[in-house]
């Protein structure tokens, strides 16, 4: 077993992937990762079938080493980031080699950064993941100086790659269907959310996001109405009103009315957009929704077919004679023709 | 009182889902029919299916898209929906029952005095109905494994309080509107805590870490607090809940 050794954590870190599905009706959320597309990213460029396990670093990243050498990706929001001073590309794929020290510094844009290594994460596991879900008291928060197991990378010199960036870190339109309580909501009240751009607020974590707006939103069957099961992405409405956009982490049934749900494309985008940030929803019909629904597997392969070989600018390179230069290339496509 | 029939509503939930919803707030009879309708579901998923989760009134079920066709599996929801609605909806017969001990009042139970008061009669009394209530989880939710379990006599139709307790301990047996909660961990809560059991709803260590289904019938026993504290430190933190497979 490989180790990842995070001397210095700057950010809030866990370990992420996609999560717990299948556990409603026993009450445990799915869980995972906030920027679900970021682990897809990271498999796409190291060409795994399936995203490995890797560390979702909220704010900021931290200091880390190696045993043995092994591709990692960084995707989600870009950081500033360095292998020995050197910097790196964000979005793509780095060898890191033992004795070099992989600084990830500050956000430059968005919330959430991941860090993949390309054998994954090989911390204990619970119900087949091995993501955090701190709300329950699994995983934890990693702390400075933590020895993580990490799985050998099967191919450590595998071309390096890169995506060029989606653009889902400054806020923007989101897109919302109806729900199963969208009809408690007058039409006004309807017509009204989808007229406001709402600030993403301060109060926000892996449970939910609050949206900010002058305008509140009831409605006038809040009172007496039954829980009911609720999901990543509902934007539910408090008492008073305040909508707020449910997350990874949320728990499974709620009292509290739900005007609609944010498509699982555009939750990304919400994981992303930092307090302050702008979030603009726009209705979708049920046609619309279903037209635009694709599962994960299937995004997985796009975006492997967007993969691109990484190009450095040889003038950055201080050690340019010890580069293999000929074999940084591939179709990108290796998934689609495996 | 005549009761109007139950009309079940199919609802959209995400492009992959649906929620088959028999009531808008609490009813018992909506409690029966999404009991009944998730039995049957789970007995015989419909093709695609991917998960089904019951919650107080409704059930929610997740499909694979590339698996169904969608209006195929809407038309045969509404119809097994329709079904159950038309008839008087009951509960379905329990497959497993718990025996879960608890300790009534006192310490382990600060408001219990207060809900017998309400009530008209001594705790005592209370709690030798609350022990022979027919009780079910009526739906799993809020954290992992925690149990709604009802329904109480009519009577316990207690509404909840104004003021939240800060805190209640782990095990804590609350209650409100016909309803029993037993907390998995130190919660908040609006309801009023009568009793203390040792059993854990969640323990991610333990083989099932969530032991309790939907479903389940639940027959709490009166324990003193010195036998709840002493099973509380028992290793397997099931406080000496009994399970018994009924069919």
């Amino acid at each position: 077993m490989s180790a990842l050794t995070l001397h210095r954590a700057d950010g809030l870190l866990t370990v992420q992937d996609l999560g717990r599905p299948g556990h409603l009706a026993e009450g445990l959320s799915r869980g995972g990762a906030m920027d679900r597309r970021a682990l897809l990213e990271a498999a796409a460029l190291l060409g795994a079938r399936q995203p490995p396990a890797g560390i979702e670093m909220a704010g900021a990243g931290g200091t880390f080493t190696v045993s043995a050498p092994t591709r990692i990706a960084l995707t989600g929001a870009p950081m500033r980031a360095t292998l020995d001073q050197e910097p790196l590309r964000w979005n793509s794929t780095h060898l890191v080699n033992p004795g070099q020290r992989l600084r990830i510094g500050a956000l430059q844009a968005g919330v959430y950064g991941y860090l993949v290594p390309a054998g994954g994460m090989a911390t204990p596991d619970w119900l087949g993941s091995r993501a955090a879900h701190l709300t329950i008291g699994i995983g934890q928060l990693l702390s400075s100086g933590s020895e993580l197991p990490i799985g050998p990378d099967p191919e450590p010199h595998r071309p390096a790659l890169t995506l060029p960036p989606d653009p889902r870190f400054e806020g923007g339109v989101v897109r919302v269907m109806d729900g199963p309580q969208t009809a408690l909501f007058d039409a006004e009240v309807i017509e009204a959310f989808y007229a406001t751009e709402f600030t993403r607020g301060v109060r926000g974590n892996r449970q939910g996001v609050q949206l900010e707006a002058a305008r509140r939103f009831t409605s006038g069957h809040a009172k007496g109405l039954a829980s009911d099961l609720i999901g990543p992405g509902d934007v539910q409405m408090t008492g008073e009103g305040a909508p707020y956009v449910l997350m990874a982490e949320c728990q499974t049934v709620g009292g509290y009315p739900r005007l609609g749900t944010v498509l699982p494309a555009d939750l990304p985008r919400i994981a992303q957009a930092a307090p302050g940030m702008k979030l603009r929803p726009v209705h979708v019909t049920l046609k619309q929704a279903i037209a635009l629904h694709q599962p994960e597997a299937e995004e997985l392969r796009e975006i492997a077919a967007r993969c691109q070989p990484l190009v450095r600018d040889p003038a950055t390179i201080r050690d340019l004679l010890s580069y293999q230069l000929i074999g940084g290339i591939t179709r990108g496509d290796d998934l689609e023709r495996e | 009182m005549a009761e109007t029939v139950l009309t079940p509503e199919l609802l959209p939930a995400g492009a992959d889902g649906f929620v088959l919803r028999f009531a808008l707030t609490p009813e018992p009879r909506a409690m029966a029919a999404a009991r009944s309708l998730a039995d049957r579901l789970e007995a015989a998923p419909p093709p695609g299916t991917v998960e089904i989760a019951p919650a107080l009134v409704s059930v929610l079920l997740r499909f694979d898209p590339a698996r169904t066709d969608r209006e195929t599996l809407a038309a045969h929801l509404r119809t097994v929906a329709q079904e159950i609605a038309a008839t008087e909806p009951r509960m379905p017969e329990p497959s497993r029952r718990w025996t879960i001990p608890v300790s009534f009042g006192n310490e382990n139970g600060p408001q219990l005095s207060d809900v017998a008061t309400k009530l008209g009669m001594g705790e005592d009394a209370a709690i030798r109905e609350i022990c022979a209530s027919e009780l079910r989880v009526l739906t799993i939710g809020f954290a992992p494994g925690q149990p709604y379990i009802g329904l109480l006599p009519d009577a316990w139709h207690l509404p909840r309080l104004s003021e939240l307790t800060p805190t209640v301990p782990p095990g804590a047996v609350v209650v409100a509107v016909r309803q029993i909660v037993l907390f998995g961990s130190a919660s908040a809560t609006g309801w009023r805590q009568i009793g203390r059991a040792a059993f854990r709803t969640f323990m991610p260590e333990r083989r099932e870490p969530m032991p309790l289904r939907g479903g389940d019938a639940i027959r709490f026993a009166p324990a003193s607090a010195a036998e709840i504290d002493a099973l509380s430190g028992e290793g397997d933190r099931m406080g000496g809940a009994r399970l018994e497979v009924l069919r």
